[in-house]
């Protein structure tokens, strides 16, 4: 290859490389929905949510999921989990400050265990940062054992079976350039749709003008290293029904030390053993 | 045991596929106890995991949400892969160490080995919802490289085949192949060292999948140390199920041992509990140290203590001071207990890391409790595993002396690698 072909290809080669970069987001950046690369998130107030349950709704008409009956009260009786057909749910709880309605879905962590866990690569971490999933997967359901939130569901009942919970709105409307059909869906703002950075300001903002109305935390703001659906409360969220033990580091980071240390086992060990080997022949020779 | 003489030298293929047919038909008596008990096992199992293959997972699991994994990874696959262990723990002794003392099992415990990755790693491709991409981290359609099941996955493939040569040459003496078990044989050396490496990598592998799940296992058995305590407890796991497969395997393949074997085999087994003794007080010790370690002496009082007691102690402490003293009075019997009792151990251990101590704070209503066609494929899997080994050691050198033949080849092998070396 000559010079001038070697800087051609080259010249075309990282041509491509930009525009690809500009034209991956722009479908997203034309809307004017994200600044840069970063996490798209919601940030959900447990304390403006009135259980109208409007985002269950707006979330099975997206996805084509069996309709719930909104009007039907009898459904808070119950704490619901997320299945595969209702990805996102409402619940109710009894808290110190009365009722209180917290709507439950996958929280998108920022460096998520079930994308970590996953060995075909199936479950992945958008740029923008929604989880979503492939069909590659092989269904071992790792990423459902992984999930500190129980959020990753295989379908149960079906001889071809796909991993099924929120996916952000990620390929029916975030590529159109739209926000989640719950965010929309919502009557009240409790949920505001936005990128991770603004939304930590704009809680922020709420716990410090309001600090009488919530208690002075973001869930999601450090949670297993943070998350991209956040929320707000004016109780402690052990009373919402969220756990509150699960420490700030980022799943993942739990096995990269056994990872590290493979390649060197792998090194190391049989070359020690074939010393070994050896070791003990020349004993028995003598 | 007449059809063995018509065996080898196969010189036409029609003679080979005779051979075959002759060998595939079955020996012995029929209507015993085990063949009773298992056959309708193995029967109604084949047309559940079939219907299960084709239906899906809920038409035969047990339906609880937020347990994802049952006893098919907990038992099959965590269990049985800690039972192999034996395989590369006697390869190492064998072949690494040179000690003949055990070398009249070493085959029957290869082939053990071999079976049970074929069969309890197989075991996974009913817990796969999508079990037909099982291919896809193996040709690449993503290569999952940051996750631990990937690299479990790609070791248990090759293990397999590192296993399947170190067994081959059995295969060869059976078949007649003289000139193709000396190719594979002068594969063993490195078939070991390879399988010993990937041995010890996917043992403490499987602890290294359950390390994500931090905030849903119990912290009394969760510690950073997971992958070592699996490494450690799979070679007692596995040395015990040595011991207990020999004391079955004495019995049913008793006609075919050799005078030596027999000589040498209470001496065989007592090296073995000692082996045990000790590698199981590394564990309790390690164990030990976490528990003071994480602070975690407090949980100990709980319904989950106990059970945790019950594992450790129970389970792991007696056998272990068992073997010890079977060992000092050279008494089998206690031997055998202390193998059982591990091995109960090993048992429960594994299913606590998948779905006992495994979000332990759910009640015990919504808790994964499995169906009668989890446990009727998990026992299908276990007698499939059985079946196939008794048909192979009835008929290949696995206890008896391997044929003349291959025991000249050997000697002449060895006396031109000690010419080269002299």
């Amino acid at each position: 290859m000559d010079r001038r072909k070697f800087l051609k290809s080259l010249g075309i080669g990282m041509a491509g490389m930009t525009c690809g970069g500009i034209l991956g987001q722009g479908r997203l950046h034309a809307q004017g929905l994200v600044e840069g690369k970063e996490f798209l998130s919601i940030l959900i107030d447990t304390t403006r949510c009135i259980g109208c349950r409007s985002c269950e709704l707006a979330c099975a008409q997206t996805y084509d999921l069996p309709i719930p009956n909104i009007e039907d009260n009898s459904v808070f009786e119950k704490e619901r989990r997320t299945t595969e057909t209702q990805w996102t749910i409402v619940n109710r709880y009894k808290t110190d400050k009365g009722t209180v309605y917290a709507v439950k879905r996958c929280m998108h962590c920022n460096q998520p265990a079930c994308v970590s866990a996953c060995l075909v690569k199936a479950m992945k971490k958008r740029q923008v940062g929604p989880v979503t999933w492939d069909d590659n997967c092989m269904g071992c359901k790792m990423c459902a054992f992984s999930c500190p939130f129980d959020k990753a569901i295989l379908e149960a009942h079906s001889p071809s079976p796909r991993i099924r919970k929120c996916f952000l709105c990620w390929d029916k409307r975030l590529v159109k350039g739209e926000i989640p059909a719950c965010v929309e869906a919502c009557p009240t703002e409790a949920l505001v749709f936005g990128t991770r950075r603004d939304l930590l300001e704009d809680a922020r903002t709420r716990l410090y003008r309001q600090p009488d109305r919530y208690v002075h935390q973001i869930y999601g703001e450090t949670e297993v290293g943070g998350t991209s659906v956040m929320y707000l409360s004016a109780v402690p969220f052990e009373q919402l029904g969220f756990r509150t033990d699960l420490g700030t580091t980022a799943l993942p980071e739990l096995s990269t030390g056994f990872l590290y240390a493979v390649p060197i086992i792998f090194v190391l060990w049989p070359a020690f053993l074939l010393g070994v080997h050896r070791a003990t022949k020349e004993k028995e020779e003598e | 045991m007449r059809g063995k003489q018509a065996s080898p030298e196969a010189r036409t293929l029609k003679d080979f596929i005779a051979f075959i047919i002759a060998e595939l038909k079955p020996r012995g008596k029929i209507f015993t106890p085990f063949n009773i008990i298992s056959a309708p096992i193995l029967a109604l199992g084949i047309i559940l995991i079939i219907y299960r293959l084709i239906n899906g997972l809920g038409s035969v699991v047990a339906e609880a949400p937020g347990f994802p994994w049952g006893i098919w990874i907990g038992f099959n696959v965590m269990v049985g892969v800690a039972f192999a262990g034996g395989a590369y723990v006697l390869t190492f002794v064998v072949y690494i160490l040179r000690s003949e003392k055990y070398h009249p099992i070493i085959r029957a415990t290869i082939l053990n080995g071999f079976l049970a990755y074929v069969f309890y790693a197989g075991a996974i491709l009913l817990d796969l919802g999508r079990w037909w991409n099982i291919v896809n981290p193996l040709i690449g359609n993503k290569f999952g490289v940051n996750s631990v099941l990937f690299l479990v996955a790609w070791h248990f493939l090759l293990y397999m085949i590192a296993e399947f040569l170190e067994f081959s040459p059995a295969f060869a003496e059976w078949l007649g192949l003289r000139r193709i078990r000396k190719i594979l044989r002068s594969f063993t050396l490195a078939a070991v060292i390879f399988g010993i490496t990937l041995s010890t990598l996917h043992q403490s592998g499987l602890g290294a999948l359950v390390m994500m799940a931090r905030p849903n296992i119990h912290p009394l058995w969760y510690t950073e140390f997971i992958p070592v305590l699996f490494f450690v407890s799979g070679i007692f796991g596995g040395l015990s199920m040595v011991i207990f497969e020999g004391t079955i395997s004495s019995r049913v393949f008793g006609y075919q041992l050799t005078n030596d074997f027999r000589r040498s085999y209470d001496d065989i087994v007592l090296g073995l509990a000692k082996t045990c003794a000790a590698v199981m007080f590394v564990y309790l010790f390690l164990k030990a140290l976490v528990l003071i370690h994480g602070a975690h002496l407090s949980l100990i009082a709980s319904p989950m203590g106990y059970w945790y007691l019950t594992e450790v102690v129970g389970l792991t402490l007696i056998p272990c001071i068992l073997y010890l003293r079977g060992f000092r009075d050279r008494n089998i019997k206690v031997i055998r207990i202390a193998a059982v009792l591990t091995m109960a151990g090993i048992i429960i251990n594994r299913c606590n890391y998948v779905f006992i101590a495994y979000k332990w704070y759910v009640p015990l209503s919504e808790r994964y409790i499995p169906s009668w066609q989890e446990v009727v494929m998990a026992l299908t899997i276990v007698f499939a595993h059985i079946w196939v080994f008794r048909w192979i050691a009835h008929r290949m050198a696995v206890y008896r002396k391997p044929p003349a033949w291959a025991v000249e080849q050997d000697r002449r092998e060895e006396k031109k690698t000690l010419e080269v070396a002299l």
